[in-house]
């Protein structure tokens, strides 16, 4: 679907924050809050905006924690439907955040959430392994989040304003 | 010796002005929690990529020094960038020096061509040192005032009246430090013919070419009949966001740049040699990031122009910069007034416009490179400040509707 200019700007404003309100978003894409919110509820009903998640660092909050693994499988693909109904298989367990299918040495990449080793380990041998077509698994556990997506964790000074109040 | 050192200090430094934004520095540094307008630079660091070619050159060891003009390599990025961003055409060899800053250059240009007691145009509200800077080459700068009802655009007509037999040359920097005016290509065709007219040169200061926003940028040495006139200024500090790099370029016609290299060579023999590996990154591999700061600048121009007029704070829209150049009259304050009793009563620091020449009292610089949060509450505490002046306003900020 091809957007507008108007359109492509106010994208791009929320992607960044969506809690800018109406009032600014107007402002800063000069156009009135009526078109504002009629363009963002037209692109809410194309599914070109899919949700408004916030993204939170639950390593700061005590028992809140969660072992993150990424698990590569490979999968025999299924004429008629390809890698597509096994895929349908695996995303559809909640603990999946993501899935996403890959060029290269295997074919599925999934992002797996889970309160423990052994929660996560019950899923790879349990489910994931048990599903038909599934030819293999390996487990990365991680270790620490850098940046995600786009957004740099603990940028400790990075983000500090270093001008000096008043220059020419 | 003697005691008063006074006695020692040269006369043309004697007589050089302060900076008055030297004066409000002094008074907002030293206060906490100030939200500041007052700055001229942007709020994004430096991009990476750039960053790390710099840091490499240190890590290879590139630590002597250069061609006095800056590495070839450079001055031929520079070279297709001028050519492919603005359609000017210079010779990497001999048009193009890579300088200290583009404040540097502009010290440059005034050097290389004025006598004692030429006369150089300023097309004010100016930057604050183009003035001081043609005093210190011998030159005498002349003031050509311009006003808000024209967007603060100068006119030929302008020109014309400031133009005496001693005119050698005319500072011309659009999109403007402080107002944010730009002009487009019929207005500078306009200036031009009557700088062909009078026979001047032209210093052009295009630091501000990448943050153009409603209108294509058009470099004076693009226009007809210009190219031979103009020293053609400008740098990576706005564009790029390198302000603290201090590099700048300038580029001219060949006799010119021999004059200024004579210059440059002895006062400063090259700019930073690790910088300028770290430019060459910037004129490279850089320009999406470039375009997607001006975006975002733009946005916040969009929502500060706005919102300052509709808080009772008349501004025209600047189509350049990172700046807008709202009228206080309505206050009835002078601008040192506004921007003192501003910082003291609602934390806010701003620049006073008559800073920038006298036909900036009775107007503020605000400078909206700064986050959307940080713009947001500084708005609102100037809507505070000026209901109290008995200014009443259209709109209040910061409400919200969320969708």
């Amino acid at each position: 679907m091809k957007l507008s200019s108007e359109e492509l700007e106010i994208l791009k404003i929320i992607e960044e924050n969506h809690k800018v309100p109406v009032e600014t978003i107007a402002l800063m894409a000069m156009t009135s809050e009526e078109t504002i919110q009629n363009t963002i509820k037209k692109l809410e009903d194309e599914k070109i905006i899919m949700s408004y998640p916030t993204l939170i660092d639950w390593t700061k909050v005590e028992g809140q924690e969660n072992i993150v693994a990424m698990i590569d499988v490979k999968v025999t693909p299924k004429r008629g439907v390809g890698f597509d109904e096994v895929a349908e298989r695996i995303y559809r367990f909640p603990e999946v955040s993501s899935l996403y299918l890959m060029s290269g040495a295997y074919d599925l990449s999934i992002t797996i959430e889970g309160k423990t080793m052994n929660q996560i380990a019950a899923f790879v041998s349990e489910k994931l392994s048990t599903i038909e077509n599934v030819v293999s698994t390996t487990t990365h556990f991680m270790l620490k989040k850098y940046k995600h997506d786009g957004v740099i964790f603990d940028s400790g000074a990075d983000d500090k304003d270093r001008r000096m109040v008043v220059s020419p | 010796m003697k005691n008063d050192y006074a006695h020692y200090i040269s006369q043309t430094a004697k007589v050089l002005q302060p900076s008055g934004i030297r004066k409000f520095f002094d008074l907002a540094a030293g206060m906490k929690d100030v939200i500041s307008l007052g700055v001229g630079e942007p709020d994004f660091i430096t991009p990476w990529n750039i960053r790390e070619a710099a840091i490499l050159s240190m890590e290879q060891g590139f630590t002597s020094y250069t061609a006095n003009a800056g590495l070839l390599e450079l001055r031929e990025e520079i070279s297709i960038y001028l050519r492919t961003r603005f359609s000017v055409e210079y010779d990497a060899k001999n048009q193009i020096i890579v300088t200290v800053g583009a404040s540097q250059a502009i010290d440059l240009a005034f050097r290389a061509i004025l006598n004692q007691g030429d006369e150089v145009l300023i097309v004010e509200p100016a930057f604050v040192s183009y003035a001081p800077l043609v005093s210190l080459a011998g030159g005498k700068p002349i003031a050509v005032s311009t006003s808000a009802e024209n967007g603060f655009k100068v006119t030929p007509e302008q020109i014309e009246q400031a133009i005496t037999e001693k005119t050698k040359a005319i500072l011309l920097c659009f999109p403007n430090n402080p107002t944010g005016t730009s002009l487009n290509e019929t207005e500078l065709i306009e200036i031009a013919k009557m700088i062909n007219k009078h026979d001047l040169l032209v210093v052009s200061d295009e630091i501000y070419a990448e943050l153009t926003y409603d209108e294509t940028f058009t470099s004076f040495a693009s226009i007809d009949g210009m190219y031979e006139r103009t020293i053609l200024i400008n740098g990576f500090s706005k564009g790029f966001a390198m302000t603290g790099w201090r590099l700048g370029m300038l580029a001219a016609p060949k006799e010119l740049v021999e004059v200024m290299l004579k210059i440059f060579q002895y006062t400063t023999m090259c700019a930073p040699t690790m910088l300028q590996y770290g430019a060459i990154e910037a004129l490279r591999n850089t320009f999406h990031e470039v375009e997607s700061m001006q975006k975002s600048y733009r946005r916040r121009r969009n929502y500060v122009v706005q919102t300052l007029n509709n808080i009772g704070l008349d501004c025209h829209t600047p189509g350049g910069a990172f700046y807008v150049f709202p009228s206080i009259r309505a206050t009835r304050l002078t601008s040192e007034q506004f921007a003192e009793e501003l910082l003291m009563k609602e934390k806010v620091a701003v620049v006073p416009g008559n800073v920038f020449g006298e036909s900036g009292e009775g107007y503020i610089r605000c400078s909206y490179a700064s986050s959307m949060p940080q713009l947001q509450e500084a708005l609102k505490r100037m809507q505070r400040f000026i209901e109290a002046k008995g200014v009443s306003s259209n709109n209040h900020v910061g409400e919200s509707i969320y969708y």
